[in-house]
């Protein structure tokens, strides 16, 4: 108990597993121990099957674990005698928002769907007019408050279902590849509004993912495989390691496999790299250089 | 697709678009008693004066209403020829062989017809046209929240009122898609026999549940997370506000009701 204070999600020793359709027990997680600190931004890596999915419906009490503790904000909520206050409160404090917009977003007006969680909540009315305001502001859709949300596009309406658990002032949200089913450019509204809400509210984000591009934004990335924690460092960390990566199923960003392939072929080219811009930044140092020498 | 619109709200900011929408479910029920009370034909004149002042008061265009009133065509006609012909009443205007039509038998084929014509324009009038299916929605679920004391799930009801509402154009895309699909393989839609058309219909329907189900179960998990736990304790953002022009509208429809009553008494012309 004398760590769960720092941190403001810990698991200990985290195990799950479900039930295919025949009887068959599937082990998902086994053996998952790992800590968030708050303001933390981090990125989850693994295959699918990987359990990233299992491990973030299990952090607010969607599925429940076979084994293992779970400490959210210091409260342990794997315990027997837990309130279902508590889990509402769980529910507030760790949003999510998942794959498919269409299917998580309820009421029929923009604005309608965003209130749905103070709703429930039971805030008064005045406040959550004021909450919903406030949401709909920050992720840029204040001028489609009244509209049908199946007349958005993709990125719209999932910076409507982030508004929606905005609006319920969580302390974390996690990202259950919800960029996965959107075009370029709604990934990008997506993924600049997540860097923004870290930015402007120092909320925890936990963005659950296979797109390498979104991993490197991350202060810390972790890779699941197996049901197991199998890496957890920085980005850069990670991506420097693209043998061990590829043994979990997983390629590093096209840009760091660039620099890393010059490199083997003899280019010299200092540190590591991960966005494109710092690819472009290391290319253009080493032709230059070139040139000049 | 994109552009389907729920039920058949026509945008509008006339008086009766800005009515609380629960006092246009109270008004619209009691117009149609109000149809009801009428027997004679001064009675029947004010309520086809009062139709025709609500549509003007709308905003309505006259092509929408006659499309409201389309479908229920055959049964005017069906209910025109019975009155006429199945009437039998003291002044007789035509007779042949076995046909005896009676003033009294036109009179109640008027009156009949008035009488539907009303209906269906008092019901979409206030409900269909001017108020839009959520507000209908939230009306209801406050109109009746009273019926939660003995039981009746309204809460329950009007969530699902609204998902469905919600849904109905994301599943009318997908069986654009799954019908693009199908095709694209060469299934065949449009010809064959009746039962050939709805047996290609199978391939269609059954993805269309597949996915239905996933995204209920989706949809569930999402409310979920959103600390969705039914009605007790949940709060509205918008709360209905009945104003001025709410009570002034009750206070107009019960004073037409008195004086429909009142005029029936005048035993002017033919008494249904």
């Amino acid at each position: 108990m004398e760590n769960t204070k720092n941190y403001f999600i810990k698991t200990e020793d985290l195990c799950a597993s479900y039930e295919e359709d025949d009887g068959r027990a599937v082990q998902v997680l086994s053996g998952v121990s790992l800590g968030i600190e708050k303001g933390e931004y981090v990125a989850v890596l693994g295959h699918n099957g990987s359990g990233k999915s299992t491990f973030a419906k299990l952090l607010n009490m969607i599925l429940l674990p076979d084994s293992g503790k779970i400490y959210i904000d210091g409260t342990d909520i794997t315990r027997e005698d837990i309130t279902e206050k508590e889990i509402y409160d769980i529910r507030r404090k760790i949003g999510m928002v998942f794959q498919n917009p269409d299917n998580q977003l309820v009421a029929t007006i923009v604005e309608e769907d965003v209130a749905f969680g103070p709703e429930n909540l039971g805030i008064p009315s005045a406040e959550i007019r004021q909450r919903v305001d406030e949401a709909l502001s920050l992720v840029g859709m204040s001028e489609y408050a009244r509209h049908e949300p199946h007349r958005l596009s993709g990125g719209q309406k999932q910076r409507v279902a982030i508004a929606g658990i905005i609006a319920m002032m969580p302390d974390c949200m996690i990202f259950d590849e919800s960029t996965a089913m959107l075009d370029p450019i709604g990934r990008k509204e997506v993924m600049d509004t997540i860097d923004m809400l870290r930015r402007e509210k120092g909320i925890t984000i936990i963005n659950i993912t296979h797109h390498m591009n979104e991993a490197v934004r991350a202060d810390r990335v972790i890779v699941l495989n197996d049901g197991k924690v199998y890496m957890d460092g920085t980005p850069e960390e990670i991506f420097g390691e693209p043998y061990k990566l590829e043994l979990a199923g997983l390629e590093v960003p096209q840009c760091t496999a660039l620099i890393q392939e010059l490199s083997r072929k003899g280019l010299r080219l200092d540190g590591e790299c991960t966005t494109p811009e710092k690819c472009a930044k290391l290319l253009r140092n080493a032709i230059g250089g070139k040139k000049n020498g | 697709m994109k552009n389907i619109s729920l039920g058949q709200y026509y945008p509008g900011n006339s008086v009766i678009h800005r009515m609380d929408p629960r006092m246009k479910l109270i008004l619209s029920l009691l117009y149609i008693v109000c149809s009801f009370l009428c027997r004679n034909i001064i009675s029947f004149g004010l309520l086809f004066v009062s139709a025709i002042v609500l549509i003007l008061l709308s905003r309505i265009p006259m092509s929408l209403i006659m499309r409201s009133i389309r479908p229920i065509l055959f049964i005017l006609a069906f209910t025109v020829v019975i009155n006429i012909f199945w009437t039998s009443g003291e002044t007789l205007l035509f007779e042949w062989k076995f046909i005896h039509i009676y003033l009294e038998g036109v009179m109640n084929a008027v009156f009949m017809v008035l009488r539907i014509f009303v209906l269906i324009v008092g019901a979409s009038l206030f409900l269909t046209y001017t108020t839009t299916p959520i507000a209908l929605t939230d009306a209801i679920e406050q109109l009746f929240a009273p019926l939660k004391r003995i039981k009746v799930p309204v809460h329950e009801f009007a969530m699902m009122m609204t998902i469905a509402l919600r849904f109905i154009p994301t599943l009318i895309d997908e069986t654009d898609k799954i019908m693009s699909a199908q095709k694209a393989r060469g299934a065949d839609f449009t010809s064959g026999s009746l039962i050939n058309r709805a047996k290609a219909l199978i391939p269609i329907l059954i993805p269309l549940f597949v996915s239905s189900f996933r995204r209920a179960d989706e949809l569930a998990t999402a409310m979920e997370c959103r600390c969705y736990h039914g009605g007790e304790g949940r709060t509205r953002m918008s709360i209905l506000h009945y104003r001025a022009l709410d009570f002034i509208a009750i206070l107009i429809m019960i004073t037409f009701g008195v004086s429909l009553v009142l005029l029936n008494m005048l035993g002017i012309g033919y008494t249904m």
